[in-house]
């Protein structure tokens, strides 16, 4: 069967190109409450509990929890190459962007459709932050 | 996003490379937002924090020659040498918090080490234009003091104190600034715990939004907003809240909402407040440590906690810990607190934070607090949240329930 696949125009934040599968979280993520080691999330109610974010194309709504703790999360992901490898959000915020910045993983929202219409756990996306643009393959 | 040709200049190195990475790092924010200037401000608070991610940036801007060009003032990090000879901090960890506290002097920024920068060493007026990071000190400039600032990263925060601009976008604006969710109040709110779990709810349920609260009856005082701006920014992200005839930006609720319908209507009653509570009572029996302050407590509330353990003991085993500020803290050796509750065997900290590797020691201890942010972190092996006198009165026994 052929793979499908669509493009869709978004808007950079953060620069550069990161690829892979994608995970999907409808709630906010807070990369402190992860382990820095696997990226496994640690925090218990959490629907992506026990499931990792590296690697991961990770589509989310926004960050949350404390400026301090949401940046040497990301950080400490980063210097374990735990980290995910783009980040595609609804609402952007500037602490998320900031720790984006500071790690240089490519940060998108503004997806010209609802990316939790779009994108499903498992599909492998490829965010090319520089030209605009999130490709979604399905197999 | 437009430049000045002054912005330019900084962006092109002209005036060093840490200069250059602000401006870099506030111009992308800039551009996020589709920001259509740069606007001046006149503080700025930058939420240190001293691990690796807090250090990277600020030893960028220092180490090429960057300096604070309006009042910084910083959070908490910690004494490394008292740590170290109490505990033993592990070598590479004090070596983090003494680079990014050395760091944070060569740039140029007011050393206050504290959460709470407001109530002493740094604080705006109504209308001023700043950069305040901290999750709980962002929504207490905006709402408590009227001031305008986004909701800061450190990092954010720290590049707008050295170019001393910020873009001009979300916050800055006052159609941003308006009211999001109706949320009406039927619980009676006695004390500072019942603005903590108010504002633990009010965030969980919201998660992101300006609520603009009614009901409230009896003014809050300092402490009580705190409370609310800290605790409601651990399940949520409340940058701005309103409780019209007490916060100072509108008076009514129409005015607060600018004229527009609220998106979402919710109501608090006792027993919401009381569920709350319960989630945050993870275990009971015996504890091994009490942490108060988080955030940083008042002169007034280190002074309630040597009024509650005068003439007490605490009991053999158990830990106490107040954390406040600098400045507090030498008012409450003044005038007695701090001899009360060392008397009573606790410990009076500035500088510092439960967030910090400080504590390493009690990874796999349980304690208890009256703080759920200080619980939502997970350094500690249980963290149980209950009112402070409840807090004092399991250190004096030595268990809880």
């Amino acid at each position: 069967m052929k793979a499908l696949e669509i493009t869709l125009k978004c808007h950079k934040i953060v620069g550069g190109y990161g690829e892979g599968e994608a995970l999907v979280s409808r709630e906010p993520i807070c990369f402190y409450l992860t382990d820095p080691k696997t990226g496994v999330v640690r925090e218990r109610s959490h629907e992506l509990a026990g499931k990792s974010l590296t690697n991961k194309v990770l589509v989310f709504p926004s960050g949350k929890a404390s400026s301090v703790v949401q940046i040497d999360g990301l950080f400490k992901l980063a210097s374990n190459n735990a980290a995910p490898k783009a980040l595609i959000v609804k609402d952007v915020e500037t602490v998320l962007i900031v720790s984006a910045f500071l790690v240089k993983v490519p940060l998108v929202d503004r997806l010209e459709k609802d990316p939790f219409e779009i994108i499903r756990t498992g599909d492998f996306v490829r965010v090319d932050a520089e030209k605009c643009r999130v490709t979604i393959t399905r197999k | 996003m437009y430049l000045t040709k002054e912005e330019e200049r900084i962006l092109n190195g002209e005036f060093g490379e840490g200069t250059r990475k602000a401006m870099e790092l506030l111009v992308a924010i800039g551009d996020a937002y589709d920001a259509e200037r740069m606007i001046p401000i006149s503080r700025a608070h930058a939420a240190s924090s001293g691990q690796e991610g807090d250090l990277y940036f600020v030893e960028l801007l220092a180490n090429g020659g960057a300096h604070c060009r309006v009042p910084t003032s910083t959070n908490p990090v910690y004494d490394v040498e008292y740590f170290d000879s109490l505990f033993e901090i592990p070598k590479d960890e004090a070596e983090v918090a003494r680079r990014v506290m050395e760091a944070y002097k060569r740039v140029g920024a007011i050393l206050s080490w504290s959460c709470i920068p407001y109530m002493a060493e740094n604080i705006p007026l109504y209308g001023e234009t700043v950069a305040f990071s901290e999750s709980s000190a962002t929504p207490y400039v905006n709402s408590v003091i009227g001031a305008r600032t986004n909701r800061e990263a450190a990092q954010s925060a720290l590049a707008a104190g050295v170019i001393g601009k910020t873009p001009e976008y979300g916050l800055h604006l006052k159609e941003n600034r308006k009211g999001t969710h109706l949320v009406k109040v039927e619980a009676v709110l006695k004390d500072e715990f019942d603005y903590t779990l108010l504002g633990y709810y009010v965030g969980k349920k919201i998660g992101y939004g300006v609520p603009v609260m009614t009901g409230i009856s009896r003014r809050p005082n300092t402490e009580e907003l705190i409370n609310f701006c800290a605790m409601s920014n651990v399940p949520g992200a409340i940058s701005m809240f309103y409780i019209p005839g007490f916060t100072v930006e509108a008076s009514t609720v129409e005015e607060s909402f600018q004229g527009d319908v609220p998106k979402d209507k919710i109501t608090v009653t006792d027993h919401e407040l009381k569920q709350a509570h319960d989630e945050l009572q993870t275990t009971s029996g015996k504890i091994d440590f009490v942490m108060l302050g988080c955030p940083h407590y008042t002169l007034k509330q280190v002074g309630e906690v040597a009024r509650l353990l005068n003439g007490k003991k605490i009991y053999d085993g158990v830990s106490f810990w107040v954390c406040t500020s600098a400045t507090a803290k030498v008012l409450a050796e003044r005038i007695g607190y701090v001899d009360v509750i060392e008397r009573a065997g606790g410990r009076v900290v500035v500088d510092t934070c439960i967030d910090e590797p400080c504590w390493i020691v009690y990874k796999d201890k349980v304690g208890m607090t009256d703080s759920p942010k200080c619980a939502y972190y997970r350094r500690f092996k249980e963290v149980i949240v209950a009112r402070l006198q409840d807090c004092v009165e399991a250190a004096v026994k030595g268990k809880w329930g």
